[in-house]
């Protein structure tokens, strides 16, 4: 399978600080990775850098077939096909769910609006809030709102999905239906590039794991070997901490 | 020791209530007899005690009453309400006692001892409030200088525009698009050539005659219109990613606020013909709403840049990665949760401009104010001024508190929190 993101010596720097260090990554289509490390080692950024949200100054990104630069003119185009989850949800607060499904595939890919609301109450459907539709966003639970956002992300038919430490910001009962929708998402066959510290997940689901830390990925392995042998002593320091 | 008995206690309640209510009742005759009845009870003290006895008693008698959960619900929410401590006692009291020096002679000049019927100055003969040149006048305070026959004109324009505003609200909304599209595009070009005139037969009449009232609406309502959707605009550049937009927005923000809008107003009048080529001339009154509309843009861009910095992070990272470039993120996303925010300011600069439009007396041009200005003037009805700014503060503060409730209104409705 060919490979769908593809970064190579990516540098970045906050003013003089670096934040990420002669990065490497290939994803292939339907691979799963889950990026773990500890906080301020750069995971974010790391995906962030993938739909642009953040700029890279050296080395190159290219995601599916386009290099993404400053020179990119239509970096919509690759961010439509790339899903964004994040922590902290970002819904739009001051629309209705459905609203929040349909709006960017009626604006942005230009899909007529009764098409886009059924789109949305399919995938609303999937992460199994469809009752919750016409419900604005501060009246669900946290759960209910990160799955609402993942429907959102889905509503644009991505080819990939990338998740922003999706369950950091929940409360720990709430954490299991988000994971469980993201199972399913990856079942499906979904690329997806996933931030995260559960690894009960990570085990279930990712095929690689990368462990970063200051900028660095540290090390990238099959997820048994990683789990079972991991190879630097940082990372068996880290996983004897969070397991 | 004798202090201890003076402490209001639960078991001798009546008697401190008697005690209590007896004092504040003379406290209250007291300053009722000296506002009404020219008579002073207490004139045998030294004047400044006498001036403060209603204080006084007025203090004691409630620290008698100050009983908690006396058991009696009236006393029990007067003691929550107005009498928790001493200086909350005091301070109602002033209060209590401001309004009863002060409200009933404002009505009785206002309404009792005023006089509503007749035509001339000579038929105010009462003391009060001489609303015969309110009533004399009214024409002019409506319609300046326009001539009479024509008003029907200004009186349609009106009745369209406030038909349109209502149907708004009682329409479905399927239509709701359609009116608002006629209120910005075409109303307004209808209206300025139905007042204006000099088409389909109709008399020209130069905005020098337009005045009163009607002019205050037109000045506000062009203003409110455009200042709007530039400040949006300027707010947006002030926080652009490109050096020439943001400075150029930078700069005309702190000109026009640095400014005060007298000074930009006799410089539409006076200066800016000068730069005109010869030949070329602008109106009066059009170069008067340009400077009012780009000074309170200006103020706008301000506010709306507020709402846009509440904003988190998060919003333009969630809408960047649905694939949204810079306009479609602003005007579905982050303009509609900002403007929200920032209502209670945006009412705040519409009521200025509102109040500002008086202004425009600088350059000849006449609205409520300045012609109540002109008509106390009048050699017939010199001393009336008092009458008439009564009468455009009354005007201007209906228009200010209906804008004011229908900016709350909007609030509430707008509100999808929780």
């Amino acid at each position: 399978m060919s490979n769908i993101i593809e970064l190579k010596k990516v540098n970045k720097w906050f003013d003089k600080f670096q934040v990420l260090k002669e990065i490497d990554l290939e994803v292939k289509t339907q691979e799963k990775i889950v990026i773990c490390g500890p906080s301020g080692s750069g995971k974010s950024t790391l995906i962030r850098c993938i739909n642009r949200l953040e700029n890279h100054q050296e080395g190159s990104i290219v995601v599916d077939g386009t290099e993404i630069s400053e020179n990119t003119k239509n970096i919509e185009l690759i961010r439509a096909e790339v899903g964004m989850v994040f922590q902290q949800f970002n819904l739009f607060p001051h629309l209705s769910i459905l609203d929040n499904c349909t709006l960017a595939p009626i604006w942005v890919k230009k899909i007529p609006k009764k098409e886009a609301e059924v789109l949305a109450m399919n995938n609303l459907k999937t992460v199994q809030i469809e009752d919750q539709a016409l419900k604005f966003p501060g009246q669900l639970s946290g759960g209910q709102q990160q799955r609402a956002a993942i429907a959102r992300a889905l509503c644009m038919e991505p080819k990939i999905m990338l998740f922003d430490e999706p369950t950091s910001a929940l409360d720990p009962e709430m954490i299991k239906e988000v994971l469980d929708v993201m199972v399913d998402l990856a079942k499906g066959g979904m690329t997806m590039i996933v931030v995260t510290h559960e690894m009960g997940f990570a085990k279930e689901v990712a095929d690689n794991m990368i462990f970063m830390d200051e900028g660095r990925i540290v090390e990238k392995a099959k997820t048994k070997d990683f789990f079972d042998n991991p190879k630097s002593d940082r990372t068996k320091l880290f996983l004897s901490q969070i397991l | 020791m004798n202090l201890i008995i003076l402490k209001p206690n639960k078991e001798n309640l009546q008697t401190y209530l008697a005690l209590g209510v007896i004092l504040l009742g003379i406290g209250f005759f007291d300053i009722t007899s000296n506002t009404f009845l020219n008579f002073n009870m207490t004139g045998f003290l030294p004047s400044i005690i006498s001036y403060l006895s209603p204080l006084l008693l007025g203090t004691l008698g409630l620290y008698f009453i100050r009983i908690e959960y006396s058991g009696n619900i009236t006393l029990d929410q007067i003691n929550k309400n107005l009498n928790s401590s001493n200086i909350n006692a005091i301070l109602s009291l002033i209060v209590i006692f401001i309004l009863i020096k002060y409200v009933p002679p404002l009505l009785n000049w206002a309404f009792i001892d005023a006089n509503f019927l007749g035509n001339a100055k000579e038929d105010c003969t009462g003391d009060g409030a001489c609303w015969v040149f309110v009533k004399v006048w009214f024409n002019r305070f409506m319609y300046g200088m326009y001539p009479d026959a024509e008003q029907w004109r200004i009186n349609t324009s009106f009745l369209v525009l406030f038909g349109s505003i209502v149907s708004i609200f009682i329409l479905p909304n399927k239509f709701k698009k359609y009116i608002i599209l006629f209120l910005l595009f075409v109303f307004p070009v209808i209206a300025l050539n139905l007042i204006s005139g000099g088409i389909f037969g109709l008399k020209w009449i130069e905005t020098g005659a337009w005045g009163g009232l009607s002019l205050t609406f037109i000045v506000s309502a062009f203003a409110l219109i455009f200042c709007f959707p530039i400040g949006v605009f300027l707010a947006l550049g002030r926080r652009s990613d490109l050096p020439a937009i943001k400075y150029s927005s930078i700069g005309f923000i702190e000109l026009w606020r640095g400014v005060p809008l007298i000074t930009v107003l006799f410089m539409s009048a006076v200066m800016f013909p000068m730069f005109l080529p010869d030949g070329t001339y602008m109106d009066k009154l059009m170069r008067v709403i340009i400077a009012i509309t780009l000074f309170e843009a200006a103020y706008m861009a301000e506010v709306v840049r507020g709402g846009l910095q509440a904003l988190p992070r998060g919003q333009y990272d969630a809408a960047k990665s649905l694939g949204m470039g810079y306009w479609r993120m602003h005007f579905l996303i982050i303009m509609p949760q900002a403007l929200k925010l920032v209502i209670p300011g945006i009412a705040n600069t519409f009521l200025a401009l509102v109040k500002d439009t008086p202004l425009i007396f600088v350059v000849g041009l006449l609205e409520l104010a300045g012609m109540i200005g002109l008509a106390k003037t009048n050699p017939e009805w010199l001393g009336m001024a008092t009458e008439g700014y009564v009468f455009a503060a009354f005007v201007f503060w209906i228009i200010c508190f209906a804008m004011s409730r229908y900016s709350q209104n909007l609030e509430k409705k707008l509100s999808t929190e929780r």
